[in-house]
């Protein structure tokens, strides 16, 4: 009688389990990323077998994962940041310059003032955003060239270099913990924390709701003006972390660091199922996202492919992604749709 | 303890349910438009309310009141005796009042229980989500109203009437006492109708109140024990539904005198223009059949929903349709194609001017002859002396108001905007024009040069079809009125036949249930 979907009764929660993962979008990806080092591990061991290799594997893509989970928090309540790149360049910068002109200041210290700056900055974009009711595209396309503007008043031609930070300092984007490289298991543990808030707070399930549909979250009376605010503070604070975090990796630190990482950004979390359109994905899709993204361009000189081609496949990688989206979308829509007629 | 003198004065008579709601002579005016002059409505425990009346009575801006999305300019609201004043709709909900629209709002992505529970889901005391517990109560809730809905499934693809079973879900778990229905049965098959009213009965023993908007008769005379009437913003009369019948509501629905308010001109009905046969598309509208001759002009009434607009629009070739044949002149009209369809002399001017009528930020010129530029063009450019040219006929024929030619035309008033999209249809010069809901939104004024102009289009041999939700148009302006009621051609009825009551009855009621 009723015009709904019958589910047969739910088998054993293992088998439940089980069957999650393997619809989950995410599992894709996964797959994806597995072939991609295997693939690349055959042609050259060394690849993966090697401290070198292994290290660098977990190592290149933590502070792109910690950027792509901040863009995906503000991408699922159907907004977009632009603008971090030009947060991670200025507060790297910032890091550098505490170090040479504060000498002595404790590195937490430090790190505080990235992340705080950061946040500061991602506020700005919020406020823009949720009280001038303008597209966020435009907003942040605007602070991404204010920022960087700041940045390249401030630095002009100089630039930062290792030998201006403590040691102890650029041993957290060296060093290693239980065989582990230290940014990975920070950038783990912010995923971790950020993921499940997404997943089991209040707060958390809005944003879903605000990006699923803005007009229906007012009539709910969700509190739409501050979550979307708190959703680009947070990408800004951890921008402002991937940017101190990347003075301390590279050690070296332009007025152009962090360029067209915004893009990097939102490309990983497309690729890892976060709909554009908003109110869905995950923030783990985003993170192993990311580290698709650049194990792939990792990966692609070993195979033996010009640089040239590298970019044209991660392109392709964005456009089979969305693609496969719209796919699953339409499968899922007509099994619904069928569903309902044989209800009838 | 003190005694609440105010409380016991509004305390009701000894006996009676206590008002749940209670809303009395409350107006409510958008600039110079007076929506709602005097709404008045009780509504009481244990009991479902019907409220009726013609489109723009006034029904809408009364329920968005109640539900906090406006604010009422004066009168009196009161909720179990206590006076109130929404400001949003947390407010209204918090105090326990749920309104399910017809076009439920829910989020397409998130999960049924999601959507019963977002904002308020069971928490433990770290403020982690309950899944368990949530999903327990979304199926209690659902066994209750004896229906089944997965609740782990997406609310994308639901049927409207599954949608609207998550509303009342949702206005359950929130415990509300007030349930207010914006005519939810619009969208439904007779088997899902069955199935709310079995839900709202049920709500009713439970002792909610209940008001349900509806412009089925037998949908009102089947579920609710009252029924109140509101016509052109005010409140009409309240009946107890056993003391009242079909023909008597109808009559508080229009009574009014349909003065010649529009003066139509005679004009020589000539041969068959536009020719409609069998038009059909599953689940919109159901073999349509009409003509409409040249001169002549053809009022389409019905109610809001009726399928009018989607008619006009499979006609012009922007949406399909599966069977059936539109013919103009002696050419059958291929189906899907507005480009073919305008160049042999087919004009619509469409119901949503501002969406669908007008480029709003360019200037008036380029508005008007936006229909016309390939007929404009020489070799293969625009020369704006041309295009002024045009735009300076038509502007000064239907007179419109404007500082300037170039000014943008979202400057203008509503009247003259619309007259600017017949302006545009007009430039391309058409055999048929098919106008819907051509004065809405516009002062009265205005109003009465649209007609004018209308009329005289008739009159210069123009075969002109008329779709109107205003009774008082349709039966001014037509020559002949079709009436259509949920997808289908139910009334045809020549000038002297067409009065008030016949097409409202076409519109509303089912021929078995007329009494």
């Amino acid at each position: 009688m009723t015009a709904t979907l019958e589910r047969p009764p739910a088998t054993h929660p293992v088998g439940r389990a089980v069957g999650r993962v393997f619809k989950a979008r995410e599992t894709g990806i996964v797959i994806a990323l597995v072939l991609v080092v295997v693939v690349a591990t055959v042609r050259n061991p060394s690849f993966l077998f090697s401290g070198d290799g292994f290290r660098d594997l977990l190592l290149t893509p933590s502070l792109l994962m910690l950027v792509a989970v901040g863009q995906a928090i503000v991408i699922i309540t159907r907004n977009v940041d632009l603008s971090v790149g030009s947060i991670l360049g200025l507060t790297a910068y910032l890091t550098g310059r505490l170090f040479i002109d504060a000498p002595g200041l404790p590195i937490i210290v430090v790190i505080l003032a990235g992340v705080g700056v950061g946040a500061l900055l991602g506020l700005v974009n919020g406020a823009l955003v949720a009280f001038a009711k303008v597209p966020a595209l435009v907003i942040t396309l605007g602070t991404l060239y204010i920022y960087r503007g700041i940045n390249v008043a401030w630095a002009g031609s100089d630039r930062i270099n290792a030998s201006d930070l403590p040691a102890d300092f650029r041993g957290l984007g060296t060093g290693q913990l239980l065989g582990l490289p230290i940014l990975t298991i920070i950038a783990v543990v912010v995923l971790i924390v950020a993921a499940w808030y997404l997943r089991n707070l209040r707060s958390g399930r809005e944003l879903y709701a605000i990006g699923s549909d803005p007009a229906a979250a007012e009539l709910y009376g969700l509190r739409v003006t501050r979550r979307i605010l708190a959703a680009f503070l947070v990408s800004g604070a951890l921008s402002g972390l991937a940017g101190v975090l990347y003075a301390a990796r590279y050690g070296t630190v332009s007025s152009g660091a962090g360029t067209g990482w915004e893009l990097q950004a939102i490309g990983a979390a497309v690729i890892g199922g976060v709909a554009i359109s908003g109110g869905v994905g995950t923030l783990w899709g985003a993170a192993i996202g990311a580290y698709l993204l650049l194990t792939i361009n990792r990966a692609l000189p070993i195979l033996g492919i010009e640089d040239f081609w590298q970019r044209a496949v991660v392109g392709a990688l964005i456009i089979g992604a969305i693609v496969l989206d719209r796919l699953l979308a339409l499968r899922q829509s007509r099994k619904l749709l069928e569903a309902r007629e044989d209800g009838r | 303890m003190p005694v609440d003198l105010d409380a016991s004065a509004a305390a009701p008579p000894a006996g009676a349910a206590p008002a749940a709601l209670e809303l009395s002579r409350v107006v409510k005016s958008f600039g110079a438009v007076v929506a709602l002059r005097s709404g008045t409505i009780t509504l009481h425990e244990g009991s479902i309310h019907a409220l009726i009346g013609e489109n723009g009575a006034g029904k809408s801006t009364l329920v968005k009141i109640i539900a906090g999305l406006y604010r009422r300019d004066a009168g009196e609201f009161r909720l179990a005796g206590e006076p109130v004043d929404f400001h949003s709709t947390a407010q209204s909900k918090a105090a326990g009042i749920a309104v399910i629209y017809q076009e439920p709002t829910l989020f397409p992505d998130l999960s049924v229980t999601e959507n019963i529970f977002m904002g308020r889901q069971p928490a433990n005391r770290f403020g982690r989500i309950d899944r368990k517990a949530m999903r327990a109560e979304a199926q209690e809730i659902f066994a209750r109203l004896g229906v089944t809905i997965d609740p782990d499934r997406v609310t994308e693809g639901l049927s409207i009437a599954d949608q609207q079973i998550i509303e009342i879900a949702k206005a359950i778990s929130l415990d509300a006492r007030v349930l207010i229905m914006d005519e939810p049965t619009a969208a439904l098959s007779g088997v899902e109708v069955e199935r709310l009213f079995a839900v709202a009965r049920s709500l009713r023993d439970e002792g909610r109140a209940l008001l349900f908007i509806s412009h089925r008769f037998d949908e009102v005379f089947a579920l609710c024990d009252t029924v109140t009437v509101m016509r052109d913003g005010s409140y009409i009369a309240t009946t107890p539904i056993v003391e009242t019948s079909v023909d008597e509501l109808v009559r508080q629905m229009v009574g009014r005198d349909v003065a010649e308010l529009f003066p139509k001109l005679p004009a020589e009905v000539g041969g068959d223009v536009l020719v409609v046969e069998g038009l059909t598309r599953a689940g919109v509208f159901h073999d349509i059949s009409f003509t409409v001759r040249s001169g002549e002009i053809v009022g389409l009434a019905g109610l809001v929903g009726a399928g009018r607009s989607e008619v006009a629009r499979a006609i012009f070739g922007v949406d399909p349709y599966e069977s059936g044949s539109v013919r103009l002149g002696d050419r059958a009209l291929p189906k899907g194609n507005p480009r073919v369809a305008m160049q042999r002399g087919l004009a619509l001017v469409p119901e949503d001017r501002r969406k669908q009528g007008l480029v709003l930020d360019e200037s008036v010129t380029r508005n008007i002859t936006l229909a016309i530029r390939g007929a404009l063009a020489k070799a293969g450019l625009i020369w704006s002396a041309r295009e002024n040219e045009a735009a300076k006929l038509w502007a000064s024929r239907l007179e419109v108001k404007t500082a300037a030619l170039d000014a943008e035309t979202g400057t203008l008033s509503g009247g003259n905007q619309q007259k600017v999209v017949l302006g545009k249809w007009l430039a391309t010069e058409p055999k048929v024009l098919i106008v819907d809901e051509p004065t809405r939104g516009i002062d009265v004024g205005t109003k009465a040069e649209v007609h004018r102009l209308l009329s005289e289009l008739a009159q210069q041999g123009m075969a002109i079809l008329m779709i109107s939700s205003e009774l008082p148009e349709v039966l001014g302006m037509a020559d002949r009125v079709l009436v259509m009621r949920e997808g289908h051609l139910t009334g045809e009825f020549d000038r002297a036949e067409a009065t008030p009551e016949a097409v409202m009855f076409a519109a509303t009621a089912e021929k078995e249930h007329a009494r």
